[in-house]
Formats: structure tokens, C-alpha cells, sequence
């Protein structure tokens, strides 16, 4: 088997075994996966900016932020949204994500590397601000309580019924991601991560192809967010905060940008470590802090990248702190 | 049977028999266990502090035992923020097994956390978290919840009819943008207006402000006085910015902005401010004295309404837990059981009102610098000047009354004399 | 709103602006210089509080607090640049990403050292007066806060300007690859500017230590806001961080005072608006 149809094969098996075993744990570690399935999907839209087309977004909580907002101010002020019309607040999140990310990216798309960084930082704040302070339509700091779940033949009440949900959805955006960055837009992408001059002489529309790639991160962050806002039951102006951007970026680089199964892996360590590490041992940021530092001075391929670099380091490719960029070769 | 086997069945039936006698022993000793929520980390953290150590020194006092049950007491930061408090909560709940779940500090906590009560069907109570509603117009939705604190706006009540009697007629207002901001200065404005003053101004700078120049010149100068609601680490900074601005009006308070968890780091210029609360560390009573000389000693500073709070709701699950004999009746009997205690607390007699909330004394403070309590320094105390006994959390208003109009918020009451 | 109100206002404003020019100047030259986007930043801020309030503690003297403090975290600075940030060679986005773990590590440090509580750092009484200009009081403090930013930039200008280091500096900025063809040592100034801006915003710290408290989280509070002043005064340039702290602290200030609904987005917006025009800032240099 080609290495590419193992990992395939290896992620295949880790879902079934998610699927299978998680249900049967006790209920906050259902709670926790959930949460990190709803997380991971925000960090493999980022991956798909950061690891495929090469743009660092400081900001991607934003689109979690108004996905999020949006379906609690629906099923506060208008009830709307839990009975069946759950599923158009579903397509309303990724519209409103990619919305916002279409106004956005107009501002962020033509600046690159660290400037890109720092616009999409300013942007991100811009939503936090508004989230913070706008207290007629947000409730600023108190947040925004849902207080119930969708019911439509099914009650999402239930963990474990809401658990399938969440990880059903998780598994549709990997496939829909994954479809996308093996297309040939995708791989464009990838291209254009590599070397933008040479795609702009072969005839390519740069600006339009990273555009494009925004708004679909854009909308799969409001997804996240529609998710998200029933998974926590609350809604505030922490999920907007500028260091849960840090946290999905730091997650992607950990497990692995441009593998978008690295960006669920990074969720997963990073929610896993905070919220159960965090109940057992007083020092855990400094593992979170400690393994990030490592990570990215010596596994800048993240943690996915492990296989990638053990083979390298077979036929003896690897010396020291590798000056590589972030993001390991597609392949 | 062979000897292997002999052997086996022995090991299974001894193992089944040490197994049976561990389950019949864990039995008789029961074990109430609970859940604390609180930030121990954060810009609340000090806050965080007193509110555990409030309840752990009436569990030092009493050999870990409330009413006769061992106490496991799992503590869990919170870090000032809903989002994470629901999560420990959960933690908690599901996996520690925690009888009740006890604390949370802001409103914004108090409302996250209900929710969770009520479909964990476990009990929630509320010694800090004050948010009116809960106890008000949201009861219902929370059968598994209780206060022993307070509720914001309560102290405000009886402070508005003491302003109007001071000749007091027009008032500026500023204070944390947010729930716990909107009820205690809504609260206030009711009963002053009640009683023929003017609320003319508000002003709300947002939670977390340290920074008051921007809102400080714009308070309106024909003001009587002013009145403000801080918390946290703006309760420090706001009293200094004001006396460097070169206020001269007198100035009024809610509890939290010059409670004793930061007065001692407060100077001179918050001498003579006023402010209500249903506890001061001043309040010269024998159990008081005993109560801040012990945890003073332990401690190192002198304890806040956040200590004398935890302390309380500590005696009264004591109370409680004591008449079912040491084990926990259960959820609803034990609310039931909780909401009709009476007891002496340290900061005087509380009772619970038909809502689940208290009904107490509020006590008129004002900060005076002197020596209290046979300590030989002079030092900023909330002294009391004024006590208005047996207030609920209606006040002076009519309950139905009360009830129908909105929650305070924001724009409510509205500003009516605002120029 | 009588000129009474717009005096103070703009007074107010200044002073806010003096404090962040001390923290912005930093993070603008590291930028400048190294293309490093220094999200540790904040923490450099932070952590000159903290240890600002350990000398005090000790020693009790405030004023021995602010150099100790300053060259202390502008010793970490160094070792940081050195030790981490020198390996990873010419990758901007690793290098911010490193940052960004250092900040969470240091947080996490400052968290077990210090403890989690707010605290205070006490100016002496001489600066907790008012002085009464024309009817209008103003804080001692807030006057002390504009002398040093004004003191502190003008030494700065004049190293910049006047000097061999800052002319090396300046060249760095300017054209990294250019600098190096006439034999300036990059890789010296890289670290000798990182140290720097780690001694601003640490002073920065001490300053506004007394104005906006010490507690965790201040450090992720005030990131954001520096940038904001990176970005609108332009990366790199030393008379933009001034202009753009300038502006900032008047925003926010007034953005508060007149628009609180909104006192946020109006300082974040423009920061938004100005990258998207002209990306390296309003004097920017690139």
C-alpha cells in the first residue's frame, strides 16, 4: 500500500474506534471529545489556510465567534432553530461564517506571511470588540445561555446522541476538506503556498484562488461555531478572545499543518491536557507550554509529521533544528 | 477440586469477602461530597482565595465533618469565566459525584451554572454569585438552586431610603458594565427615586477597567453625590482616580466596592465613603470578633463578605446534614430542608425567604480610620453606622409589584432625570 | 462637554499614549529589525511588574524597582533571542509561533511565583498628588508617565540618530541583506534589539503598574493593543510608534468616553483598514 492509502487507512480506523469506544466512557470524557470534534473542525479550516495555502490566520475565531453567536441569539430571542430548522441554522452558520470571511478577506487577502498575521489579528479583535461590547445584540460579558438542545425525532439532549452529531459532522468536514485540497484547486493552493510568483507567470488568479480558500475556511469556522454554541451551552465573548485564535494555531502547528487531520490531532492533545491534565496536576500549562516550544524548534512538521521524519532521518536526510517551513510536503 | 483450584476459589471468595465488608463500612460513614467553583486564578483570584478559605475554616473548625459526615471538598478554578465554570461543573458533577455544587462569584457564572443544576438534577448553592433573577423572576426554571448570600440589588434598597434621608436629591451613578452592575445601581435608583431623589446620571465603564480618565471628568458636576459599583481590582483603582481628579462630593457604594477584600490595600482617600452590604468586618458583635480574629490569625488579613459567606453556608449544610443524622437526604429534601433553616450566622440572624433567598440584616458602612477589635493599629475599617434588620430581597417593595416589572438592567429603571 | 471636559480628555489620552509608546516602541523595532511579530510581548510587560514588585518588596525603594526591573526581562529578552529564536534562522512564522509558546510558559511561571493576585504598584506619595492647572486637576502620575515616554524617546531618537549602533540599527531596518554587504553585524543587533524592546516594555510595565494594576492576564490584554500601535504608527519606525501610540491612547480614551458601545471596534477597525492600505503601517518602513 502507498503511504498515502495507510494514512488514509490509520484515520479510518481512528474514527471507528471513536466512534465506538467513546459512547461506552463516562460522560465527561463524552463531554470533552465532543468538545474537541467541535474545536478540531475550526482547526482543520485553519489548517487548510495555514498548512495548503500557506496564510498563518490570527483570527480564525472570529467565524467560530459569529456561527456561535448567531445560532444563540436564533434560539434565545427568535427560538428558532430547535426542532428540524436546526439544520438550516447549520447552513445559516456557514453562511454567515463565510459572509464575514468574504468582507475580510477583501481587506486581509493581499498581504502575506507575518503582515497577513497582523491583519487577521486586527480583524479578529474588531469581532471581540463588538462581541465585548455590544450589549443590546451579544449581552456583552455575561454571554448568551441556550439553555436547551434541538429535538427533531431525535434528543439532542443526550450526550451520547448529540456526541454522534457532532462527530458525524466532524467526519463530513474532514471529507469535504479533504476532497477540496486534492482537487486541483487544492493543489493550486498548495502551489501557490510554494512559490506565488511562479503560479502568477503559469496564469494563475493567486488572488482569487486564496480568497476563495478564505471564504470556505470562513464557513467551515461558522459551522464550528453552530456546533460549538450547543456543545458549551453558552455563548460569550471568550470565544472570540484573541487567544483562542492562538490556541487553534498552535494547535495546527502541533499536530501537524498541512496534514488537516494534524489540526484534530493538535485539538485534541491541547483540550485533552487542559481540561483533564488540568484536574489532576497543578503544572500542565507547562507541559501545553513546554510541548509547544519543542514542537516547533525541533518537529516543525508537527506531530503527523513524526512518520514523514523518521524515514527521512533513516536515509540520514535530518541534521539538528531544521531550517524547514512549517508545513510538511504533500503527498 | 484440585489444589489449584482450592486455591483460586479461596482467593475469589476471601477477595468477595474484603470487597462485601469495605462496601457495608463506606456505608456507615458517609461521605458529603463537594464541589467548589471559584476563580483561583485570574484578576479575581483574591477573591477566589477568601471564598475558599471562608468555607475550609468552618471545615478546619469542625474536623472536616458537616453534621456528622466526612467532607470531601473539591475545589475547581473557574478563572473568572462561564464558559470554564460550566466545564468543571460538569467535571465535577459527572465525575467526582459531587452532592451540591457550591460557588461561583460573577452574575454572568450565576446564570451559566443554574442551567447545569437544573439538568444535572444536583444542587447549586449560591453564597456570592447574586444575580437577581435567580431568585426572582428565572425561580422556576431552577428547582435545584439556593442562595445563602444575597441578591445584588438587596442592599441597594434600604441604601436609596438612607440617601434620601442624608438630604441627598440628585445623584450620579457609574458603575461595571454588567448584570451584577445594572441590579445593585437599579436598585438603588429605585428606592431613592422611590423616596423623591434623582438619579441624574449613569455611567458604565466595562468590567476589568482600570483606566478611569475617560469616564471620571464626564460625571455631571451638579451632582449631590455620587455612587459607585465596582469590583475586583477597578474597586481599588477608581476611589484613587477620583480623589486625583479632585472630587470633593460624597460618595456612596455598593458592598463590593470597598469590601474588605480591598480595603487594606486602599488609602486615605476612600475616608468616608459609604456603602451597604449585609456584612462588614466592623460589625461589633462577640461572634464577629471571634470570627475575624481567628481568621485573621490563620490567614493573615482581615476577611471580606466573600469569607463570612462560605463560612455561613458551611454552618448552615452543618444544620442541615445534622438532622438527617449525617447522610444527604438526597436533592430536593435537602433544599427543601436548607430553605427552612433559621440560624445565628456570624453576620447576624438569616433566614431564607419562600424564594430561596435570604432575609437578613443590611448594614449601613462607612470607612472610618480606628482601632477595632483590640488591635493596636489604626486602620481602614467598614464601620457600621446604620442597621436595617430583616430586609428581603424586595426591600421596601411590594413582592407582585416588584415582579412585574423587568429585571434591572442596563436601561432599567430608565433613566428619567438623566440631563 | 465644556473645554473643560475635552482638556481632560486629551490630557488623559496623552498619558495613556505615553505608556503604550513604551510598549509599542519595542515591539516596533523587534518587528523592524528581525520581522518578528513578538506575541511574548505582553509578557515582557507583565513580568516588569512582577519582578518590579518583588524589589519593592524587598527592598522597599520604587525608584531602584524601575531599572532593575527594566534590565532584568531585557536579560531574558536576550537569552530568548539567543538561545531560541537564533536556531530557527530567517522563518518569521516559526519564530512568532515560538513566541507565542514562550508566552504561555511565562504566564504559567509568573502564575506559581508571584501567585494569582492583583496587585498594586505604589508610585511615591509625591506622585499620587494632583496639581490644579486652571481649574482642571491633573494627576502627578499621568504627568510623570508623558515626562518619561517624552525622556525615554528622545533618548532613544538621539541613539537612532546620533549614534554608530543606531545607524547599524536603522541599516537593518531598512535593507537586512544590504546591512550585512557592508559588514554590520545583523545577527549582534538582531539580539541587541530584542534585549531592547524587552527593557521598554518591562519599564512600560513598572509604569503602568501603578496606573492599570498587575495580575495575570494583563499580559494577553495588552498584546493587542500594542500591536495596535505597531500597526497604525508603522512597523519599524520609531517617530510612528510615537504618532501611533499617540493616536491610540486618544482614541481609546475619547472612543470610550463618547462611543462606549463601540469603544473597541473604534480601535481595532482603523488598525484593520490602515494594514489593509498600506500593510507595513502609516510609516512603515520596508
Amino acid at each position: 500500500m502507498t503511504s498515502q492509502q495507510i494514512k488514509i487507512l490509520a484515520v479510518m480506523v481512528t474514527l471507528a474506534a471513536i466512534a465506538i469506544i467513546i459512547p461506552n466512557t463516562s460522560s465527561f470524557v463524552i463531554l470533552l471529545v465532543t468538545r474537541a470534534l467541535a474545536f478540531s473542525i475550526l482547526v482543520m479550516s485553519l489548517d487548510i489556510l495555514l498548512g495548503f495555502t500557506g496564510l498563518p490566520s490570527l483570527g480564525q475565531a472570529a467565524y467560530l465567534g459569529v456561527g456561535a453567536y448567531m445560532t444563540a441569539i436564533l434560539a434565545t430571542r427568535y427560538q428558532f432553530g430547535l426542532g428540524y430548522d436546526f439544520w438550516l441554522v447549520i447552513l445559516f452558520g456557514m453562511m454567515i461564517g463565510a459572509a464575514l470571511a468574504a468582507v475580510f478577506g477583501l481587506l486581509a487577502i493581499r498581504a502575506t506571511g507575518v503582515y497577513f498575521l497582523m491583519i487577521t489579528l486586527a480583524l479578529g479583535q474588531c469581532v471581540w470588540g463588538l462581541a465585548y461590547r455590544w450589549n443590546s445584540l451579544t449581552n456583552g460579558d455575561n454571554g448568551i445561555n441556550l439553555g436547551v438542545r434541538p429535538r427533531f425525532g431525535i434528543d439532542l439532549a443526550n450526550e451520547v446522541t448529540f456526541f454522534y452529531l457532532v462527530f458525524g459532522f466532524f467526519v463530513l468536514s474532514l471529507l469535504a476538506m479533504y476532497v477540496l485540497v486534492r482537487s486541483p484547486f487544492g493543489r493550486s493552493l498548495t502551489g501557490i503556498r510554494e512559490r506565488e510568483l511562479r503560479m502568477r507567470i503559469l496564469g494563475y488568479n493567486t488572488w482569487l484562488h486564496k480568497y476563495i480558500a478564505f471564504v470556505i475556511a470562513g464557513a467551515f469556522g461558522g459551522l464550528s461555531g453552530v456546533l460549538w454554541a450547543h456543545t458549551a451551552g453558552i455563548v460569550s465573548p471568550e470565544n472570540v478572545v484573541l487567544t483562542t485564535s492562538v490556541d487553534a494555531l498552535l494547535m495546527d502547528v502541533l499536530g501537524g499543518a498541512g496534514t488537516l487531520v494534524g489540526g484534530a490531532v493538535g485539538a485534541f492533545i491541547v483540550i485533552g491536557l487542559r481540561e483533564y491534565l488540568s484536574t489532576l496536576v497543578p503544572w500542565w500549562q507547562y507541559v501545553l507550554g513546554g510541548v509547544y516550544v519543542l514542537t516547533i524548534l525541533y518537529l516543525p512538521t508537527g506531530l503527523m509529521g513524526i512518520p514523514e521524519r523518521i524515514r527521512q532521518h533513516r536515509a540520514g536526510l535530518t541534521t539538528g533544528i531544521e531550517r524547514r517551513k512549517l508545513t510538511s510536503t504533500p503527498s | 477440586m484440585t489444589y489449584g483450584f482450592r486455591r483460586s476459589l479461596g482467593a475469589v471468595l476471601g477477595g468477595s469477602l474484603v470487597f462485601a465488608m469495605n462496601t457495608v463500612s463506606v456505608a456507615r460513614a458517609e461521605e458529603l461530597r463537594i464541589g467548589f467553583l471559584a476563580p483561583t486564578t485570574g484578576i479575581f483570584a483574591a477573591v477566589g482565595k477568601d471564598m475558599v478559605d471562608g468555607f475550609q475554616m468552618y471545615l478546619d473548625d469542625h474536623k472536616n465533618k458537616l453534621g456528622g459526615a466526612d467532607v470531601k471538598f473539591i475545589v475547581e478554578d473557574t478563572v473568572g469565566k462561564p464558559d470554564t465554570a460550566v466545564t468543571k461543573a460538569r467535571k465535577l458533577i459527572l465525575e467526582d459525584k459531587v452532592q451540591m455544587m457550591i460557588g461561583g462569584l460573577l452574575a454572568s457564572t450565576g446564570y451559566a451554572l443554574a442551567p447545569v443544576s437544573t439538568s444535572e438534577k444536583t444542587v447549586y448553592i449560591s453564597p456570592v454569585a447574586a444575580a437577581d433573577d435567580l431568585t426572582q423572576r428565572e425561580l422556576s426554571k431552577y428547582p435545584y438552586f439556593i442562595r445563602t448570600g444575597w441578591s445584588s440589588s438587596q442592599p441597594s434598597h434600604p441604601l436609596g431610603q438612607w440617601a434620601c434621608d442624608q438630604g441627598y436629591k440628585k445623584i450620579a451613578a457609574i458603575g461595571a458594565d454588567y448584570a451584577f452592575g445594572y441590579e445593585v445601581i437599579g436598585g438603588f435608583q429605585r428606592a431613592f427615586e422611590a423616596c423623591g431623589g434623582k438619579i441624574i446620571q449613569k455611567i458604565w465603564p466595562p468590567i476589568g477597567t482600570k483606566d478611569f480618565g475617560p469616564y471620571i471628568p464626564t460625571i455631571k458636576q451638579d451632582a449631590d453625590a455620587i455612587f459607585t459599583l465596582m469590583v475586583g481590582p477597578m474597586s481599588l483603582q477608581f476611589p484613587k482616580q477620583l480623589a486625583a481628579a479632585g472630587n470633593k462630593k460624597p460618595v456612596l457604594g455598593g458592598g463590593t466596592s470597598y469590601d474588605e477584600f480591598v480595603l487594606p490595600s486602599m488609602g486615605d482617600e476612600v475616608i468616608g465613603h459609604v456603602s451597604a452590604l449585609m456584612y462588614s468586618a466592623a460589625l461589633d458583635t462577640p461572634k464577629n470578633a471571634v470570627f475575624v480574629k481567628e481568621y485573621r490569625t490563620k490567614f493573615g488579613k482581615v476577611p471580606s463578605y466573600y469569607s463570612e459567606v462560605n463560612y455561613t453556608t458551611a454552618q448552615m449544610i452543618d444544620e442541615v446534614i445534622k438532622n438527617d443524622s449525617g447522610k444527604f437526604p438526597g436533592a430536593e429534601p435537602f433544599i427543601k430542608q436548607l430553605a427552612a433553616l433559621k440560624i445565628d450566622a456570624v453576620r447576624g440572624p438569616v433566614s431564607i425567604d419562600e424564594m430561596r433567598n435570604p432575609v437578613q440584616n443590611i448594614y449601613i458602612k462607612k470607612v472610618e480610620k480606628k482601632k477595632m477589635f483590640d488591635y493596636d493599629k489604626d486602620e481602614l475599617w467598614n464601620v457600621v453606622i446604620k442597621t436595617y434588620p430583616n430586609v428581603n430581597q424586595f426591600g421596601q417593595f411590594n413582592k407582585d409589584e416588584f415582579l412585574k416589572t423587568p429585571v434591572y438592567s442596563r436601561d432599567y429603571p430608565p433613566c428619567k432625570f438623566c440631563e | 462637554m465644556d473645554a473643560r471636559f475635552w482638556l481632560i480628555q486629551v490630557f488623559n489620552g496623552v498619558s495613556y499614549g505615553a505608556l503604550l509608546f513604551l510598549v509599542g516602541s519595542g515591539l516596533s523595532l523587534i518587528f523592524g529589525v528581525m520581522r518578528i511579530v513578538n506575541l511574548s510581548h505582553g509578557s515582557y510587560f507583565l513580568l516588569g511588574g512582577y519582578v518590579a514588585l518583588s524589589v519593592i518588596w524587598t527592598t522597599g525603594s520604587w525608584v531602584l524597582s524601575l531599572p532593575i526591573a527594566a534590565l532584568a526581562i531585557a536579560m531574558i529578552g536576550l537569552l530568548m533571542e539567543r538561545i531560541f529564536l537564533r536556531p530557527l534562522g530567517f522563518d518569521p512564522l516559526r519564530q512568532v509561533l515560538l513566541t507565542v509558546g514562550f508566552a504561555f510558559l511565562f504566564q504559567q511561571a509568573a502564575l506559581d511565583i508571584w501567585t494569582g493576585n492583583n496587585f498594586d504598584i505604589n508610585p511615591p506619595n509625591v506622585l499620587t498628588q494632583s496639581v490644579a492647572v486652571g481649574g482642571i486637576y491633573l494627576p502627578l502620575y499621568r504627568v510623570f508617565m508623558i515626562a518619561a515616554a517624552l525622556i525615554i524617546g528622545t533618548i532613544l531618537w538621539l541613539a537612532m540618530e546620533k549614534t554608530r549602533m543606531g545607524a547599524a540599527v536603522r541599516a537593518t531596518v531598512d535593507d537586512a541583506q544590504m546591512a550585512r554587504g557592508v559588514g554590520i553585524d545583523t545577527s549582534r543587533i538582531s539580539m541587541f534589539v530584542f534585549g531592547l524592546g524587552a527593557f521598554l516594555a518591562a519599564l512600560g510595565g513598572v509604569i503602568g503598574g501603578a496606573f492599570l494594576g498587575i495580575y495575570p492576564g494583563l499580559d494577553f490584554e495588552i498584546l493587542p493593543i500594542a500591536f495596535a500601535v505597531v500597526i497604525i504608527g508603522g512597523m519599524g519606525s520609531l517617530g510612528g510608534a510615537a504618532i501611533g501610540a499617540l493616536l491610540v491612547g486618544l482614541a481609546d480614551n475619547f472612543g470610550k468616553a463618547l462611543f462606549p458601545e463601540v469603544s473597541y471596534f473604534t480601535l481595532y477597525a482603523p488598525m484593520a483598514l490602515i494594514l489593509a492600505i498600506k500593510p507595513t503601517g502609516l510609516f512603515g518602513r520596508e
